[in-house]
């Protein structure tokens, strides 16, 4: 008792702690402690002034530092039934701080919350509401249902208003509310406090956001509000559930545009405005005139240059770009412009917007003004560029893209920018078209090759999947390529140890692939000479002096028209020839390569490649990656093979052995193997495989991890152990590269390291890796930007214009594509349940039902015996507005129960229709019924209660006097 | 729900006062709260106030050194919120008189009574300066 006297004497306020954390800014975690300490101490005072302020310094940290108050729980619950409005309302504040599902104790508020909701003390209610309305729980909502409905037509608007926003959570976490208060929320929508029907409406978006179709009944209300209403506030609110139930029914979307379109208009507030704005792009976009209207009431804002309106405005352009291509071309100049913004959000939208309005007349233009702009764009945008070119040209299995040669060289030069990080999606793509475009591929095979050769490349890590792709496509379609030996060079070139394992396993596979062709050629090629008799001399000669070029392309063409008809109808163009040529100059640690004439199936040069794919190898099939050792191995093995098949291969003599000419049946059934065809593969194909009998795939594995645990498997995707040790032994060309073989990561670490402990160090002499050869991908001088901007605009200008597609010289090749579509199928999300169940009550209670409105009487009985309209409430029903748009009138046969209109008299007078009209409508409405029946019959089990079989009858079409 | 969180951030990047209309777990808060923060406080005033974070989308302006930042859900009217923030600020000047960091320091409670009378359940419900703030009046002079 003593020292809880001196806690009240001496306790800190909350003030002082502020105080105190101000002034112990550099020891504030020990004083934050200390305090808790405090707290801890207490908040166990039975004096309720001490226990109260405890509480609120608890709270405060909590909020602002993140300190634990979950064992203060019981605390805040004993404080929040004291009398004394100070200490509830700080307990109240702490619990809508810090309870939530999983506080068990929240139970025990229950019977706190309906004394405090049904206290006289209107601040007491809203300090109740207030926190109910964030920790709710599905029990204290069940329990406290009857106090809520109560509170929704409170006399009072401070309450009714906060009733009817507690309602949202109520509904949310107990969706059985609904059958209760519905109808009573819907009443508030004629509330005549501002506030409340403020708040209404707040609430009915939210509902109609997460489903619009239940509430369309309610159109009618709406329709009214959004005529009637001149707050701001609650139009915006009324437009957005427009645009949630206009797409649903489009008579009602014919009837709401004017009255939107007079909002947009008339109204001076931005936001209203604005809201209309994003409302008739998004649900009404096919009323033109509309969709006109808000274009050039969208385009008014813009003249501020106030950021916020142009990113506003850039993203309903964005909304609207797909049906209305035009609105982006008469403000393209800003679209681009916006592209050089000082804000990368906006940069952003204008992007969205451009690859929106790429088609295939387009596509080329946009792509490369777009691919210039990343260049000199920041790392971030320019990939943000490069991935939606990717995505754009990718979309439906290339859909837009007519070129494919121009495609996939634009790959190719995506690759080079420097601070490209695309390398996945570019690598999935260059396979992808390889397989599916077979036209493409000759160009595949050049661009491969010019990545390939490329020895700079080697030490960008991003473009180690690009390269593996290339290597794969080099190797796969290697009978396109113009230099089947340069292509084994750039496989095998020293640099490549810079590549990850998984990718060097691709290029030694792929190697592979070039050798048996380049054997199978030279084979092949002899064979044929050998047949016709004049060449064999002809033949011989040339093969002594490789230099002699004309002779050899002479034989070349003949080769080539011999054994690949297809590469030899798409020859290559001159130039291209002498961009090769150039590449190879500029590069050249190719050493043999200036002594290979173009395709020279020599003698010599076959055993210049075996020599060289032997010395490249041979270390390697010692390495401790299994992938790649293996494959070396299987390629050494397989030159071991033909060495002992075709000994005057490695003699060097050169004297033609007729012996030699026989055809090797190993290097033929190689060369089918490679050449069989792979074709693109679903991505539902696994499942499309029986699983055998006896295998069983949800076997648990766990106990393997005891046997597996005490190995220490590497965490890479590769098996790599000890590399250094294994340099030593091999000491080739390899251990020039391996040293920066390991990610950037660790390379950072080493060079922080060494710079920490340089003394240590060796002096670096591996350093020259980056300095032997231009940087990968050296960046261009950055232009200025805003220039560009302008040069952007004069370069689509035409190409945006251009609408109809262009005549193409060529037709667009044959792209294959799969039955039942390559994208995996995406799983139908599932509604949750407790959302089915809210909007199973709600149109229960929409749509007239006796049951429901029993069980409401009855508890609307037992909860409150005060409360007006009780019968009322019973009899009408909300349909009943519906004939407040007039056009309507006599309740109709079959639903006139549920029709009955006792709160809306004016629209009584103008209830006359034609008959064909009412004809018309009951048609409508048997349909409807039918299509609603058939809709709940797969609802949820529990409400089959409420649907009993004679309410399908009672079902009333959901709006129809209001629209026809 | 249309309002997620409202957060007051000065330049340093310290929390002022948070409040969430969704459960988040304290850890979870604290992510959130310096992710945003990071986001919002780099950039300059030429920049549009709209910030796209997960699934939210942050709006937010500066007042002096506090920076008021409301998380909403992706389809809220930007415009409005930027409207509702401004009338926050108004609201607390003329109960502080010229309200400045200490004032929201000194009486959270207080800047959270009167988010409690203006949005409830992430809905707006009031927007008279005038009706927000005479409880914390009445309180005040009971007190």
């Amino acid at each position: 008792m003593g020292s809880s006297i001196m806690d009240s004497l001496f306790q800190r306020s909350l003030e002082d702690l502020i105080k105190g954390i101000r002034l112990n800014l550099l020891t504030e975690p020990t004083f934050i402690s200390k305090s808790t300490d405090d707290i801890r101490r207490e908040i166990k005072s039975t004096d309720l002034h001490t226990k109260s302020v405890a509480l609120q310094k608890l709270t405060y940290l909590s909020a602002l530092y993140g300190l634990d108050m979950s064992w203060a729980a019981f605390h805040v619950v004993e404080l929040m039934s004291s009398s004394a409005f100070a200490h509830k309302k700080i307990a109240y504040l702490a619990a809508a701080h810090s309870f939530h599902a999983a506080t068990d104790v929240s139970l025990l508020t229950t019977h706190q919350f309906r004394k405090d909701l049904n206290s006289a003390n209107p601040f007491e209610v809203s300090l109740a509401l207030h926190c109910l309305s964030i920790i709710a729980t599905p029990q204290l909502a069940r329990e406290l249902t009857p106090e809520i409905f109560t509170l929704l037509s409170s006399s009072k608007p401070s309450i009714g208003k906060k009733a009817v926003a507690v309602i949202l959570r109520v509904f949310s976490e107990y969706p059985d509310a609904a059958r209760v208060c519905f109808k009573r929320l819907v009443e508030n929508l004629e509330s005549s406090d501002p506030h409340t029907l403020s708040a209404a409406m707040g609430v009915f978006c939210e509902l109609a956001v997460k489903d619009p179709k239940s509430y369309l009944p309610l159109a009618p209300e709406f329709y009214r509000i959004l005529v009637d209403s001149r707050n701001n506030w609650v139009l915006i609110k009324v437009v957005k559930i427009f645009g949630k139930l206009a797409p649903l029914e489009p008579r009602l979307a014919m009837r709401v545009v004017e009255p939107i379109c007079e909002h947009m208009r008339k109204t001076g507030a931005k936001s209203l405005m604005f809201e209309c704005v994003r409302t008739v792009v998004t649900s009404l976009a096919e009323y033109e005139p509309a969709v006109k209207l808000a274009v050039v009431k969208i385009r008014e804002l813009l003249v501020d240059d106030d950021p916020n309106l142009k990113y506003l405005w850039l993203q309903a352009l964005t909304v609207v770009a797909p049906k209305h291509l035009w609105a982006v071309l008469e403000n393209k100049e800003v679209v681009i412009k916006s592209l050089s913004d000082a804000d990368p959000n906006i940069k952003l939208e204008s992007l969205r917007i451009l690859m929106v309005t790429v088609s295939e007349s387009n596509v080329a233009e946009i792509s490369r003004v777009l691919v210039n702009y990343a260049i000199k764009s920041d790392p971030e945008f320019c990939n943000e560029i490069l991935g939606s070119i990717l995505s754009a040209c990718s979309r439906n299995v290339y859909e837009i893209i007519e070129d494919f040669d121009w495609y996939v060289s634009l790959l190719g030069e995506m690759s080079r920018i420097p601070h490209c990080q695309k390398g996945e999606e570019i690598e999935h793509q260059l396979i992808d078209i390889g397989m599916r475009v077979k036209d493409a591929r000759l160009q595949l095979v050049r661009v491969g090759r010019d990545l390939l050769i490329d020895p700079a490349l080697l030490g960008n890590p991003f473009l180690h999947r690009i390269l593996s792709a290339a290597a794969w496509v080099s190797g796969e379609y290697v009978e396109f390529s113009k230099n089947p030996f340069e292509l084994m060079e750039a496989l095998l070139q020293p640099r490549i140890s810079l590549l990850p394992p998984s990718v060097r396993a691709v290029y030694v596979q792929s190697a592979f692939k070039v050798l048996i062709f380049c054997l199978h050629s030279y084979l092949f090629y002899r064979e044929t000479i050998a047949c016709s008799p004049s060449s064999p001399d002809n033949f011989v000669t040339e093969s002594k002096c490789p230099g002699s070029d004309s002779a050899i392309v002479a034989a070349d063409c003949q080769q080539d028209e011999v054994f690949n008809p297809r590469a030899s109808n798409q020859f290559f163009e001159d130039a291209s020839a002498e961009d090769v040529e150039d590449i190879t100059v500029t590069h050249a640690q190719i050493p043999n390569s200036a002594s290979l004439g173009k395709d020279g199936f020599t003698h010599e040069s076959i055993g210049n490649l075996l020599n060289l794919i032997e010395m490249a190898l041979g270390p390697v099939s010692g390495s401790r990656e299994v992938e790649i050792q293996e494959r070396a191995r299987n390629v050494l093995g397989f030159i071991e093979l033909i060495k002992q098949e075709l000994p005057g291969l490695v003699k060097k003599e050169g004297n033609f052995e007729r012996e030699d000419l026989k055809f090797p049946k190993i290097i033929e059934l190689m060369h089918d193997a490679f050449s069989k065809e792979l074709g693109p593969v679903s991505a539902n194909a696994q499942e499309r495989v029986p699983i055998p009998d006896g295998l069983i795939l949800r076997e648990n594995l766990g106990d393997l991890e005891m046997i597996c645990g005490n190995d220490q498997l590497p965490t890479s995707s590769s098996f790599s152990f000890g590399i250094p040790h294994y340099r030593e032994k091999v000491g080739l060309p390899q251990s020039k590269g391996e040293s920066s073989e390991a990610s950037t990561e660790s390379t950072s670490l080493l060079a922080e390291h060494r710079k920490l402990h340089g003394l240590y160090y060796l002096p670096s002499e591996k350093n020259d890796i980056s300095t032997d050869y231009p940087p990968a991908n050296d960046p261009k001088l950055q232009d200025n930007l805003n220039d560009h901007a302008k040069d952007l605009v004069k370069l689509t200008e035409q190409s945006l214009l251009q609408k109809k597609k262009p005549n193409h010289a060529k037709p667009r090749p044959v792209v294959v594509k799969l039955d039942e579509g390559d994208e995996a199928p995406i799983a139908a999300k599932k509604l949750e349940l407790k959302e089915d169940l809210l909007s199973g009550a709600v149109r229960d209670v929409l749509l007239g039902n006796e049951d429901v409105s029993t069980s409401q009487s009855n508890l609307t009985d037992k909860s409150s015996s005060k409360r007006r309209g009780k019968e009322k409430l019973n009899a009408d029903q909300p349909s009943g507005p519906k004939e407040v748009l007039g056009d309507v009138g006599n309740p109709n046969i079959g639903n006139s129960s549920s029709r009955r209109s006792k709160h809306h008299g004016h629209g009584k007078e103008r209830r006359h229709r034609s008959p064909r009209k009412k004809d018309k409508e009951r048609e409508e409405n048997g349909q409807k019924d039918k299509q609603k029946s058939s809709h709940r019959h797969n609802r949820h089990k529990s409400r089959q209660r409420a649907d009993g079989p004679n309410n399908v009858v009672t079902q009333t079409p959901v709006i129809p006097d209001f629209l026809l | 729900m249309g309002i997620r969180f409202i957060l007051m951030v000065n330049k340093q990047g310290q929390t002022r006062l948070a409040q969430y209309y969704e459960y988040l777990t304290l850890e979870e808060r604290r992510a959130l709260e310096g992710e945003i923060v990071r986001k919002c406080l780099a950039r300059n005033e030429q920049q549009c106030s709209f910030v796209e974070h997960r699934t939210y989308k942050i709006v937010y302006r500066r007042y002096a050194s506090l920076f008021f930042l409301v998380g909403v859900d992706n389809g809220e009217n930007e415009l409005a919120i930027l409207e509702f923030i401004h009338l926050l600020v108004e609201t607390m000047d003329r109960h502080f008189g010229n309200v400045c960091e200490l004032d929201i320091m000194f009486h959270l409670e207080k800047a959270h009574f009167m988010l409690e009378e203006m949005v409830m359940n992430g809905c707006i419900v009031e927007t008279s300066k005038a009706n927000i703030l005479t409880p914390i009046q009445l309180m005040d002079k009971a007190s």
